[in-house]
């Protein structure tokens, strides 16, 4: 193996405090990166294009730092990464969907986010009119009597747009292909040029279910980026907002789950408190998602003392009625003949593709932002990280039960400890173009956010990682050689976004 | 599962809920649906929902709907699985150009008589994804609109009185027709 390029590391107090230092590095260091995420060294938060550079963000476990190395390339080629290591490739494919770029090598040169309908080609790059695209050939499946049973993009249910191609012997699913970037929006080049807080409104519409830690993440790169001191009493309320999301979402999806397993009491109870933690949210913060109440600097909305009542009622109601219907869960032998040994995710694969959220945890990724590459308020709170081995649906579930848990004690730690104070800081310009890293851990995973900023303070380039880029993959796996039916089982315990996914 | 199935017999229903500012207004609205329902139309509405390209966060409201406080099902509105079992298309987000043929398709393939109600901001007119490559425009770039209902994304209520209106003026068409 090639030598590593020396890389400049930062730990993750440090890398919210101030600009991000990107290495530059060179062909045979990059090659020699791409190798080392291979063998596992580090895992891969990200990759992305930039007009003439691509980069990738690295992450050192053991170490509990971050890298970003960028490979400056003369003429739109640099060697795949993907090539060595999967976990890349479709982050490949979208950068050269947008920027043009050739990944040398890649074994997969389809288009992933371009679908040929778009009136201009390379729309981050060079931008010209776009020739059009021959018809998306799907990966073969070669066997005896197999079929092939397309899905979507326009689904049965209330949910986004994707299109699965199953391939199935009888009922066994033999693969499934994912097909993605239905609901592309063109967030990224929406960004350029675009101010910090209009920024951070495109930011909080990237996955709705998740426009709080993406309005935290964005906010984090541009004040890492600005240098720019948050008040102690915003990072409490963002915290607080962060985790009535978490609720709000592992609430509706707990009952959601079992409702695909055709158990539709338990989606009525888990509704009715999902309902009454974003009916809180809209009573303390004014909208029921939160949305725009984190911004750059700080937070818009603050919290009164009435709020606080309504906040501890809630936890107090959920603390309640939870644990009975926990109970009901684990008590339902038809529920659990669905949910065990269902949609199994192997430790190797989550590992390889460093799968954030209860996806990596139910099988044995021991890692959460929160706690791992830990940020203001939660450097102050106790926080347990439910970790479970058997990975199938029911394991994700129960991380999903443990976070409910962890959220709530949260939400009480950080109304026992409200530092009064102001809620924003100006952020200003510093005449210098800086570039900044932001990460936040989502209810489904870590988000992550890179951003460079020229000398007034607009984005030059801004990119948002979803989690799902790295657990879309993985469903594919899960759903192997398991039937076709149980296939809504599998993907509501996933969860996937699809918004922010596609971008 | 005994407890909760009994629990549910003697509690009240949600639906006439806690206290909260706006619950008169909803039990208003609640009243006015009803009636809507049953006298201009006399009869059930189907709704399909598509998602042409939304951030997701309309959705989530839409699938509240369902949630007993405000369980839709009881005005005889339900969501279906199919457009050709539709009467009601509603449309979320602006348009991706990914989007655009799934979506002219599920219009095509839903029977008439049919109504397009397009919900949130974005299905205006593209909100703030308006001017992107990778968009069309709103809903009405793409099929005809009846009915929009503003918010990003609308609240269950809001959801509840833009579907009133419709079902009123449905009446009202059926009337002069
Ligand atoms: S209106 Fe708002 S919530 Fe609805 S799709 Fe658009 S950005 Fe998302």
């Amino acid at each position: 193996m090639t030598k590593l390029p020396e890389l400049v590391w930062i730990r993750s107090r440090d890398f919210r405090a101030a600009a991000f230092p990107a290495t530059a590095v060179d062909r045979p260091g990059w090659v020699a990166l791409g190798q080392a995420l291979a063998a596992n060294r580090f895992t891969l938060m990200n990759l992305w294009g930039e007009v003439g550079a691509v980069c990738m963000a690295l992450h050192d476990p053991e170490a509990r730092r971050v890298a970003v190395a960028r490979i400056a390339l003369a003429k739109g080629k640099f060697p795949s990464v993907g090539v060595h290591h999967a976990p890349a490739q479709r982050l490949e494919r979208a950068a050269a969907d947008l920027f043009g770029l050739v990944p040398e090598g890649a074994g997969d040169t389809r288009p992933w986010l371009d679908h040929g309908r778009w009136e201009i080609a390379h729309p981050l790059g060079a931008g010209a009119a776009h020739p059009g695209q021959p018809p998306y050939p799907f990966l073969p499946a070669e066997g005896e009597s197999l079929h092939q049973v397309p899905v979507g993009p326009v689904h049965a249910g209330i949910i986004e747009p994707g299109h699965f191609r199953f391939t199935a012997q009888g009922e066994t699913v033999v693969r499934l292909e994912e097909r993605l970037g239905y609901v592309h929006k063109g967030i990224d080049r929406l960004m350029q040029g675009a101010s910090l807080s209009r920024g951070a409104e495109l930011a909080g519409r990237t996955s709705g279910d998740s426009t709080v830690a993406y309005a935290w993440a964005f906010s984090q790169a541009a004040e890492a980026a600005l240098s720019v001191a948050v008040p102690e009493r915003a990072f409490r309320l963002r915290a607080l907002m962060a985790e009535l999301e978490r609720l709000a979402n592992h609430l509706g999806d707990i009952g959601a789950i079992c409702n695909d397993a055709a158990f539709a009491m338990m989606l009525a109870q888990m509704s009715v408190l999902r309902e009454k933690v974003l009916r809180a949210a809209e009573r303390t913060f004014g909208h029921r998602f939160m949305r725009d109440r984190i911004v750059p600097g700080g937070v818009s909305a603050d919290l009164d003392a009435e709020g606080e009542a309504v906040l501890r009622a809630l936890v107090e109601e959920i603390r309640d009625r939870f644990p009975s219907l926990v109970e009901l869960y684990d008590n339902t032998a038809s529920l659990l003949d669905r949910t065990v040994a269902t949609g199994r995710v192997s430790h190797d694969l989550v590992r390889r593709f460093g799968a954030g959220g209860y996806v990596g945890r139910a099988s044995g990724r021991d890692f959460d932002a929160r706690r791992d590459l830990r940020y203001a308020p939660y450097d102050e709170l106790k926080l347990d990280v439910p970790v479970r081995d058997d990975g199938d649906v029911n394991a994700r579930v129960w991380v999903r039960i443990r976070e409910v848990e962890q959220s709530c004690s949260l939400i009480t730690q950080l109304l026992n400890a409200l530092p009064p104070g102001p809620l924003r800081t100006e952020v200003e310009p510093t005449g210098q173009v800086r570039e900044g890293l932001g990460l936040v851990e989502g209810f489904r995973g870590d988000i992550l956010v890179w951003l460079s900023l020229d000398t007034e303070g607009h984005i030059r380039r801004c990119h948002m990682r979803d989690p799902s880029w790295f657990q879309w993959p993985l469903l594919e796996a899960a759903i192997e050689g398991n039937i076709i039916a149980d296939f809504p089982l599998c993907n509501k315990s996933f969860n996937c976004s699809y918004s922010g996914h596609d971008l | 599962m005994r407890r909760f199935l009994l629990e549910g017999l003697m509690r009240k229903p949600l639906t006439e809920g806690a206290p909260e500012p706006w619950t008169e207004a909803r039990d208003e609205l609640v009243a006015a649906f009803a009636r809507a329902q049953r006298d201009r139309l006399g009869r059930s509405l189907s709704i399909r929902v598509v998602d042409a390209g939304s951030c997701n966060g309309c959705e989530l409201e839409l699938q509240a709907l369902g949630n007993p406080f405000y369980d839709l099902e009881r005005f005889g509105l339900h969501f279906v699985a199919s457009p050709r079992h539709a009467d009601v298309l509603i449309v979320t987000g602006p348009v991706t150009r990914n989007m655009a043929e799934a979506l002219r398709r599920t219009y095509d393939a839903t029977p008439e008589p049919k109504w397009v109600v397009a919900v949130g901001d974005c299905a205006k007119d593209g909100g703030c994804f308006a001017g992107s490559y990778a968009i069309v425009g709103g809903v009405e770039a793409v099929v005809p609109v009846d009915l929009h209902i503003p918010g990003c994304p609308p609240d269950p209520t809001s959801l509840l009185k833009g579907l009133l209106a419709l079902v009123e003026r449905m009446g009202a068409e059926a009337g002069s027709r």
